[in-house]
Parts: structure tokens; sequence; C-alpha cells
């Protein structure tokens, strides 16, 4: 099958506008005839479910947590971009638009990019009429602040919170569609398989998670929007059960995955503390906003800070190396992420980390500075023009506490260090999944009626995503895409009927996940699920992490393979399949993280470059920057499930083109 | 990480096999916890010693660990989210406990959360008091008007904001004598009735809301005020107050 995007003909400014035009319609009283499944109630999962309920068609969502509130996007910190301009400094679509395109170092599609530039706009002023309460100034309108790989000022927010805040006004929405009857709810649900008919998506297998009772639930279309896949490393940001497994399940029945290797390593997230670490916090970038990342310029401050002989605050200001500043003098602390994150391990391999863990992993997030020149402006601002120093740090810190307030109180009590007094020491972790499902521009995937939305697809950040614009694609894919595009797809539909779960393509699904519980519970292993996931974690870390080369790559191909099968062999899974039963829940998720992550493994060794999250070792300049090669990897690599083993998958290439922004080297210096 | 060190613990444990069996207390040693582990990788470490003895591991809700999902609970040593302020269970910290001490664990106790399995209980209460009025009801057409049009007195943004952070863990309905769950509906009332956006609908708002909170059998406030006490988020008493004001207006109008 060849790869069609289906991107509309026309200029950049317009496609979306005609091909909306040009969309079948559903009429309102045929779609109470139709029925729409959408697994997930993040960002993405509540908007969708929210605007098709809302429309007439009937909705059935599923989440696996207690509540669709619980969805990973709450955990969302720093902010959402809207190409607004209200802060005067030069915003617009265009420029949201190549900053996307740049951020991703080229390596998305121009057409989905300025869609989501378009609707960025419609997706603030829908949230304040929800009521999502952002941040607002003295004179009542809202604020802004800067994110990495950006000059302006667009990024709305709501504290340290604004993933919790949007999320909750799309559960909001989502809860009254809920209410309301459009909406049939499933807390506590797992998709475990998808059900194609006639080559068409047609429902889905859950496993009731309480009762562990396996259902059948039938539709016209099916949306994806069951979020990343960064836990395949163990330690990640993500929370503790998000998974792949809905989206592997729909790579398995011929949904192509595209550029799995594109890995977001977030640069401010908490160091690891030990062992027993089941997972990883951030810290906004926000925070890099006011904080100076920097580590000491002499190896021996560094080693005498690593012993505990010597604090942060008594290394003298000539004595640290703001090495993002040095570096990259024109974006200092607000480079993007991949650039930032691999400054922090340049450094740290060089021995200037200051973290005394095992790979002595760490570097200083510094707000001494900024406490200084707030606390100064805001005592001006009291008519007071000669504050004390103490008034100054005062002032400041009051500032601090009222932008970053939630972040700091979180440092301090995981790791017991006052970062009011003492600079945040930070590590990067992985973070955000840029692969994904592909999908064409109307969202739908190389299966016809299941669409991917959200974190779950690999649309629209290339090989970087810049900071805030996750809940901006998330909402967007939910809001303003999905409604029309589905319900282009579903206009044929009109006359299909209820689709019965009682087919042979049913009882083969329905076969297919039981078969797979019952192997886990009758395994007579020795080893527990997150032996096998944690064994799994140093690999991918190790080898397919911040960098990357060839030899590890082959190793790690070959690794995961070994892993996988002893997996099969030596897992222990207590308990029955009628109940309540998260270790059996681990073992389902775990069984696919082993076969994406060897997936992961061979895309980027397939991948001859170097380009946004994706650092190749061979391929960089002299200056240790990202080396693309455009002439032969400016493709989308989406692979093609072939059975169990892995390593058999085809790679297909849908070529990107640029037509409308000039490709270059990123450069941010 | 400041000062880490390994202590050993007993812990008392609350195991139930479902909503039907009657459960009780078990006894857990574990040694060798690091106290820079957060209370559920403590967990997750008893859950792999229990899995290594062919024992069932201990069921208990969580997701983010980062306190701001809410799925996690867990009474723990008679507290909710044990014993610090300002936190989730999955932000205590090890270094809150002494070598030998006892702890004891337990689920949510109020008639509105039946317990599950384990310190897994069903709070699927405040999603439906949520479904009955806790939103705004504009469509998503993206045609609405510009997010500037309308002013917001910082102030009330700010109050409005704050009574929103609440995640809904529940902390306050299982710290409150009375299972009440006024503390969660008045934060969600507040945040609405602050914002000019949810002003039109206030007064059936709060009318649905109260009516459905009632119905889930939770019970009344009697200003004790352990919910702000326990609260994760610090949530304010206050908005039990603007929620009580609302209702007066809303029964008058």
């Amino acid at each position: 099958m060849s790869l069609d995007s289906k991107i509309p003909e026309g200029h950049i400014s317009e496609k979306w506008t005609n091909h909306k035009n040009h969309l079948k319609l559903v009429a309102p009283n045929n779609r109470p005839k139709i029925d729409v499944i959408v697994v997930g109630t993040g960002l993405a999962g509540a908007s969708a479910a929210a605007s098709l309920g809302e429309m007439g068609y009937n909705v059935k969502a599923f989440c696996f947590q207690d509540s669709p509130r619980r969805a990973h996007s709450i955990a969302a910190q720093g902010g959402i971009n809207a190409a607004k301009n209200y802060q005067n400094d030069g915003d617009s679509i265009y420029r949201l638009f190549y900053d996307t395109i740049k951020g991703g170092d080229y390596r998305a599609r121009e057409a989905n990019v300025h869609r989501l530039a378009e609707v960025s706009g419609n997706i603030i002023d829908q949230c304040v009429a929800q009521g999502v309460p952002f941040a607002r100034d003295y004179g009542g309108l809202l604020d802004n602040r800067s994110f990495g790989g950006t000059q302006v000022q667009r990024t709305f927010y709501a504290a340290g919170q604004t993933g919790q805040q949007l999320l909750l006004g799309a559960y909001s929405a989502l809860s009254r569609q809920i209410g309301l009857g459009r909406v049939e709810m499933y807390n506590r649900h797992e998709m475990l398989d998808l059900v194609k008919v006639d080559g068409k998506a047609r429902g889905i297998i859950a496993r009731n998670l309480i009762t562990g009772e396996i259902e059948r639930h039938s539709a016209h279309a099916v949306i994806i929007a069951s979020g990343g896949y960064g836990n395949v490393y163990f330690l990640s940001t993500n929370a503790m059960g998000s998974n792949v497994t809905a989206a592997w399940k729909i790579h398995k029945q011929g949904a192509y995955f595209a550029n799995p290797c594109y890995v977001q390593i977030h640069p401010t997230c908490i160091p690891v503390h030990g062992t027993n670490q089941s997972k990883l916090t951030l810290m906004s970038e926000s925070l890099r906003n006011s904080g100076r990342i920097w580590v000491p310029k002499k190896k021996e401050d560094a080693e005498a800070i690593r012993a505990g002989k010597l604090k942060p605050t008594q290394i003298a200001e000539e004595d640290r190396d703001y090495y993002l500043e040095r570096r990259y003098p024109a974006f200092g602390n607000l480079v993007p992420r991949d650039v930032a994150s691999r400054a922090a391990k340049e450094r740290c391999d060089a021995g200037f980390g200051i973290e005394a863990n095992d790979t002595n992993e760490g570097v200083y997030l510094d707000f001494a500075s900024e406490i200084k020149s707030k606390g100064r402006q805001a005592a001006y601002a009291q008519g007071n023009h000669h504050p004390t120093d103490e008034e100054i740090i005062k002032l400041g810190k009051q500032w601090v506490e009222e932008k970053y307030g939630n972040l700091f109180q979180m440092y301090e009590k995981i790791t017991d260090e006052n970062p009011y007094e003492t600079p945040m020491k930070i590590y990067p972790a992985v973070h955000y999944t840029m692969g994904g499902v592909w999908v064409d521009y109307n969202l739908q995937s190389t299966i016809p009626g299941c669409f991917v939305a959200g974190e779950a697809n690999f649309s629209d950040h290339g090989a970087n995503r810049l900071g805030a614009s996750a809940l901006m694609q998330g909402l967007a894919d939910g809001y303003f895409v999905l409604p029309y595009t589905v319900s282009n797809y579903l206009a044929d539909e009109i006359r299909t009927g209820k689709i019965p779960t009682n087919s042979p393509e049913f009882d083969e699904a329905e076969k297919r996940v039981k078969d797979s519980i019952n192997f886990f519970l009758n395994n007579n292993g020795t080893k527990s699920v997150d032996h096998f996931h944690k064994a799994l974690g140093n690999i991918m870390w190790n080898k397919v992490g911040m960098g990357r080369n060839e030899k590890g790559l082959s190793e790690a191909v070959a690794e995961i393979d070994a892993l996988r099968k002893e997996f099969y062999k030596e897992v222990y899974v207590p308990g029955s399949a009628d109940e309540l039963n998260p270790e059996l829940e681990k073992a389902l998720r775990v069984a696919d993280f082993m076969e994406l992550g060897q997936l992961m493994a061979m895309d980027a060794l397939q991948r001859k470059e170097s380009c946004g999250g994706h650092f190749r070792e061979e391929y960089q300049d002299a200056e240790g920057e990202t080396l693309r090669d455009d002439e032969n990897f400016k493709f989308v690599g989406a692979w093609e499930y072939q059975g169990s083993d892995i390593n058999k998958e085809v790679l297909h290439k849908e070529e990107l083109n640029y037509e409308f922004i000039k490709i270059a080297a990123r450069n941010y210096k | 990480m400041a000062s880490s060190k390994f202590i050993n613990i007993n812990l008392k444990i609350w195991r139930q096999k479902n909503a039907k069996e009657k459960g009780k207390i078990e006894t857990y040693k574990l040694d060798n916890v690091s106290t820079d582990s957060s209370f559920l990788e403590m967990l997750d470490q008893l859950n792999e010693q229990l899995v290594s003895e062919r024992q069932e591991p201990v069921a208990f809700d969580h997701d983010c660990r980062e306190g701001i999902c809410g799925m996690c609970s867990l009474f723990i040593n008679g507290r909710a989210h044990g014993p610090d302020t300002g936190i989730t269970t999955c932000q205590l910290h090890m270094r809150m406990f002494k070598n030998n001490d006892t702890i004891y664990v337990e689920p949510w106790r109020s008639k509105a959360f039946p317990v599950i399995k384990d310190l897994v209980v069903d709070r699927s209460a405040f999603d439906r008091i949520q479904q009955a009025g806790g939103f705004v009801s504009v469509n998503t057409s993206g045609n609405t008007i510009d997010a500037n049009s309308t002013p917001v007195p910082k102030h009330d943004a700010d109050r409005a904001f704050e009574a929103a952070a609440c995640i809904g863990c529940g902390a306050c309905v299982a710290t409150c004598k009375n299972g009440s769950a006024m503390l969660f509906v008045g934060a969600k009332v507040s945040q609405y009735a602050l914002l000019p956006q949810g002003k039109v609908e206030a007064t059936q708002r709060v009318l649905n809301m109260v009516r459905q909170m009632d119905e889930e059998g939770f019970g009344n406030c009697t200003n004790t005020g352990a919910c702000e006490v326990e609260c994760p988020k610090g949530i304010s008493l206050e908005n039990i107050a603007r929620m009580n004001r609302e209702y007066l207006a809303a029964s008058l109008k």
C-alpha cells in the first residue's frame, strides 16, 4: 500500500478552509444512527468525545483510569501556545507555523502544522468560554509567557497547572455530554484489541478492569487517543499507567507506525534518586523563563559538590558555566528541548555533573538572578527606589512563588531541598513521543475508519516538539479537526445500520485477547513484570536514548528480541482473570512495549542522520549540533507489521515537501 | 537528595478481595526502604516482595505520581494522604518515617466510596456530581467570542483558579466525620460562580450539583474544617461558604 497523505491542494493558508468546505456532512437526523468509539480521555480524546457527542453521534468513551479526569494530559505544567499576538511582539499564524516546523527540525508535514497554527486561537477562545481560569494580568486580560524555541510570548498558562485546567475544561464538556446521555463513559476499561470487518475498523475488545469481563463494543468509527509511549523506557515523566497498547494493537491490525525513534527527552526533570525509583518528575520548561542553567567551570568544583564538600551557592559567578547562554546567545536558556538536553548530557559526560548519583548526572537551574531582578522591579513598583538587598530578595521570592509556587513546592517535597535558597538540580528524562501511528491529513490511519489523535499520532511535531504545543495539538485534533474529518468518513455509513458484535471477526479478536490473558496467568515463570520492564528500560535508555549509534542500536535490536523471548518464558503473573489484577494489566502492556522497543531501535538504526530528538553520534557537526541529511532522509518512516517477528516489519516512506518554508539548518545561536 | 538512608518498617494493610467479601488488616515486614523513596515506591517494593513469594500483591490506585491526577488515595496512620500537609500520597516520602515504625494503610472510608479491592475505592460519585452541572454549556464551535473580549478581574480569576485546582482525590470526604463532599462540590461551584462565563447557569448548576451530591449519599457539613486541613491542594473552606450563598440565592429564585 502506498502512503497517501491526502494533503489538499492550494496555498497553505487556504488548504484547511477549502478542505473543510468540501468534506461530506452527516445530517443531524442521521447522526443518532451512527456509533463512534473513543479510546482515551486526555485532551484529544475528551475533546473529541465531547464534540462528537454534542453533534449527535452515539459516542462510547473508554479510559483505564477510574475517571476521565485522570488522563495524563492533566500533568502538563507550563502552557498552551496560540498565535493570538496579544503581547504585540510580532506573533502570527505564520510564525507559529514556522517555529513549529523549525522546532521539529524539518521533519513534520507543513499542511498539518499550518492547520494547527490556524486553529490555535480558537482553542483559547473555546477554553475561556468553558470557564478555564487562565492566568490574567491586572487589567483582567490574559497573560502570556515564553517557551523554548520561540522569540515571542504566545504561551497561555494557569500557574504550573495548565494541563490540569485544560483537561478539566475538556472533562467538563465531556461530563456535560455524559449527563445528557450522548456519551456513554466506560471508566476502568482497557482496550485490548481492534476489530476489523471487511478491512474497516468496526469495534474494539475491552477488558473491564474491575470484573475482568471481556467486552465487545461495535462502532462505525474508532478514534484512538491513548497518548504516547514514553513508558517503554520504564522511567519517564509519563503516568504509571500510560501505555502503547491501544496504538500498538491497531498497528498489529494494519495501521502503520511512524517515526517511532522520535522521542523527546525533556531537559528539566528531577534527577534519579535510586533503584526503587518508579517514575521521574518534570519541572516545567516555563522555569527556563526565570532560571539559568549552569555547571561549575572547574572540574574540581564539580567533584567537591558531588562529595558534599561544596555548596552551589559558594561558587563565584565567574566560576560558573552558563553553558546554554554561552553556546546559544540568541535563545539562551530557551533553546528547544532536544538542544538543552544534549547540552546537559555533554557537560555531564565531560565530568561537570553535580549530582552524587551513580552517573553524576545533574545540572543546576538557578533562580537567584531572577529573584534579584524581579525583586528590584517589584520594589520600584511599590515606590521604593532604594530597596535593601533583603527587601529585594523578599519581594523577588514572592514574585517567583506567584509564578511557579506549585513547582517549587513539588520540588521541595521530592528532594527535601528548598529551591528558593539553593539552585534546583535537574537532568533530562524521557517525556514525550513525537512518533506514533501514521495518519493522513484527516487523522485517519491506514485502517479505514480508525482515526488517531493527540500524542498517539505522529503528525505535527516532526523530530522534536516545542514546549506548550502538545496541549495545543490535543485540543486542535479533538475539538476542531476530528469533528469534520470523522463526519466526512461517516457520511458513507448512514445506511450501514448497527454493527453486530456476534460476527466471526469479533469472535476472533476476543479469542486473541483471551488467549493472551490465559497465557500470562498460566505461565510458570519466576520473575515479576517490573523486572522485565526495567530491563527493557535499561536497554532503551542506554542504547536508544539521548545519544545513539549504529553499534548500540544493532545491539539493542538483538537484546530486546532476546529479552522478549525470556519475558514470555520467565514472567510470573499472579491472580486471576476475573478480578482487578494490576499485575496482569502491566504484563499485557509490557508485552506491547517489548515489540515497540525493538521497532524503535530499528527505526533509529535506519535513520542515518541526526534530527531533533534523534541524535546519531555519527552525524553531528564540529560543534556537536545535529546534522540532518535532507537528501536521503526527508521522509516520514512508517512501519508495517508483518507478524510476531518485529525484524520483518517493512518500512514505507512518505516524502516530506516543503513548499512554503525554506528548509534550512536549525540555528538557535 | 539531601541524605538518603535505609529503614525497616512494619506495615498493617487493609486487604479485601472484592466489594462483597469482608476485609481485614494484614501485617507485613519490609526491610531496606530508602528514605528517598515515595510512599508508593515503598508499596511497589512490598508488591515486588509479595510477587516473589507468590503472594497476591496489594491493589492500590495511582497514576501520575506527581500529585496532580488525583488517582492515589490511602489513609495512612489515620490521616488522608498521610502525615504531611499539602501533598498527595504519591508525594509522601519515606523520610517522614523512622526505622522500625509501624504504618497503618487503609482505603478511603466513606459510604459513597465503596471499596473495590484492598485499597482501591469507587469514586465515580464525583463524576456523577460533575455530570449534573459542573460545566458551562457551550458547544465546541470554535466561533465563541475572542478570549480577551471579556476581561476578568485578576482577583476573581485567581480565586477561580485556586478553586479549580481541586484534583478530585476525595481526601476531603475520607477525612470528614460526616463523609461530606462539600469541599469538592463547593470548589467546582465556586470556580464557575467567580467567572462571568459561569454566571449564566449559576442557579441551575448549584441546585443540580447539590441534589446529586445528596443522592450519592454524602453527609452534610458541620464546619469542622478537617477537609481543608487534609486537602492536598489547599482548597479553602470559603468555597463551601460561597456554595451555600449560591444555593440560598438559587433556592429563593
